[in-house]
């Protein structure tokens, strides 16, 4: 890595190499492509959405490795059930 | 005690199975062990040439499946190391001459009068890996600091795991530590946290091997040569030995080292 690299915040190339790599084995590992993994949220927020109002905003769905096996790790925050009511109120 | 039988693989070709099996086979059988390389690269045939014994082949592996000779007769005796022989590959065969199964019956008659057995695959993950690992006790997986390198390892890692081979124990080969310290190579502990698998040896990138190469005397041979050293300590971990990981930060000028020494750096 140069010193103009340093100087201008460019990622060292190993540091794209590690979060390239990331990526792929990610999807090697699990066989899921980034189109199927969108796909999979949609149906997720789909599902839970039947159920609960959520905050698709600030919801969190991704593939974690723990080791060698992936995890499937989703953080989806509910809408309070209150604010919910107060709204239809008004 | 019955053979370790010891597999070096790693998905894609030319990261250094070849040489690793060559020299550990010299490490381990310089320190007084009994040892029989296995060359398991059917039509590729490189083992020979890198120990220094193509002049001295006259049958090989699927001769002794196949009948046409015994298998002693197709062990061919080191010309340094007394307890080292190689079982060399068909030169003008495929690899479906052999199969997993005749390769487990020749180890098992391997098994009783020698310390470890190891088994040179060829790249893929086909019919000739299938070989290869069939009759492992234990597979080293060896990689490059390279991304195409190190996802192929984890393809074989996987499909170790996937068949109860697991776990793999990994060889970082070629590392250049001037790189790695420029932040434009993937460090060993990039690589593991990548893989998530044991690390059982880094070896540096080293022109010594080349050299040796050419002369058909393996780096293990050589006391100066770093990666000389770095695979006979894999080959102490073989056999059980806790050995410290070379320090290969040695780039740098001795002022910079001297600094480091101090804690400074
Ligand atoms: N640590 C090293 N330093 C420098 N050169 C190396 C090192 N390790 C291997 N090499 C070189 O890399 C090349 C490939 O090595 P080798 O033949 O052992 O790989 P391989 O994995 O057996 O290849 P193949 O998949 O074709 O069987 C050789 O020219 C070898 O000399
Ligand atoms: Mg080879």
């Amino acid at each position: 890595m140069s010193f103009f690299d340093r100087l201008f915040g460019r990622k060292s190339s190993a540091d794209s190499a590690k979060e390239r790599l990331q990526l792929v084995l990610i999807h090697d590992r699990t066989d899921l492509t980034p189109a199927e993994l969108d796909s999979l949220k949609d149906d997720l927020i789909a599902a839970i959405s039947r159920h609960v109002e959520i905050d698709t905003q600030s919801m969190q769905i991704g593939v974690e490795h723990d080791g060698r096996s992936q995890r499937l790790v989703a953080d989806i925050p509910i809408k309070s059930a209150q604010r919910r009511r107060a709204r239809k109120t008004k | 005690m019955p053979a370790q039988v010891i597999t070096v693989t790693s998905g894609k070709g030319g990261v250094g199975k070849t040489t690793a099996v060559a020299n550990l086979a010299v490490a381990l059988a310089s320190n007084g062990s009994k040892v029989v390389c296995i060359d398991g690269d059917i039509g590729l045939r490189n083992l020979d040439v890198i120990l220094g014994l193509e002049n001295r082949i006259v049958y090989d592996i699927v001769d002794v499946i196949e009948g046409r000779c015994r298998l002693k007769q197709a062990m061919i005796r080191d010309k340094k190391l007394p307890e080292l022989y190689l079982i060399p590959a068909a030169q003008t065969r495929d690899k479906n001459s052999v199969s997993p199964s005749d390769m487990n019956r020749l180890v098992k008659d391997l098994r009783n009068d020698y310390d470890f057995v190891l088994i040179d695959s060829p790249a893929g993950i086909e019919r000739g890996f299938r070989n290869a690992i069939a009759a492992a006790d234990r597979v080293l997986v060896i990689t490059n600091p390279e991304v195409s390198a190190v996802r192929d390892a984890d393809r074989v890692i996987g499909i170790l795991e996937a068949e109860d081979k697991g776990p793999a124990a990994l060889i970082i080969n070629r590392l250049n530590p001037a790189l790695v310290k420029k932040s434009d190579m993937l460090s060993a502990d990039d690589v593991l946290d990548l893989l998530a698998v044991e690390l059982i040896g880094i070896v540096p990138e080293d022109e010594n091997v080349i050299i040796s190469s050419n002369r058909g005397a393996p780096v293990a041979h050589d006391p100066k040569s770093k990666a000389g050293q770095a695979f006979r300590n894999i080959a102490r971990r073989l056999k059980g030995e806790k050995v410290p990981f070379l320090d290969l930060d040695s780039s740098g000028s001795l002022w910079e080292r001297l600094q480091r020494l101090a804690g400074r750096k």
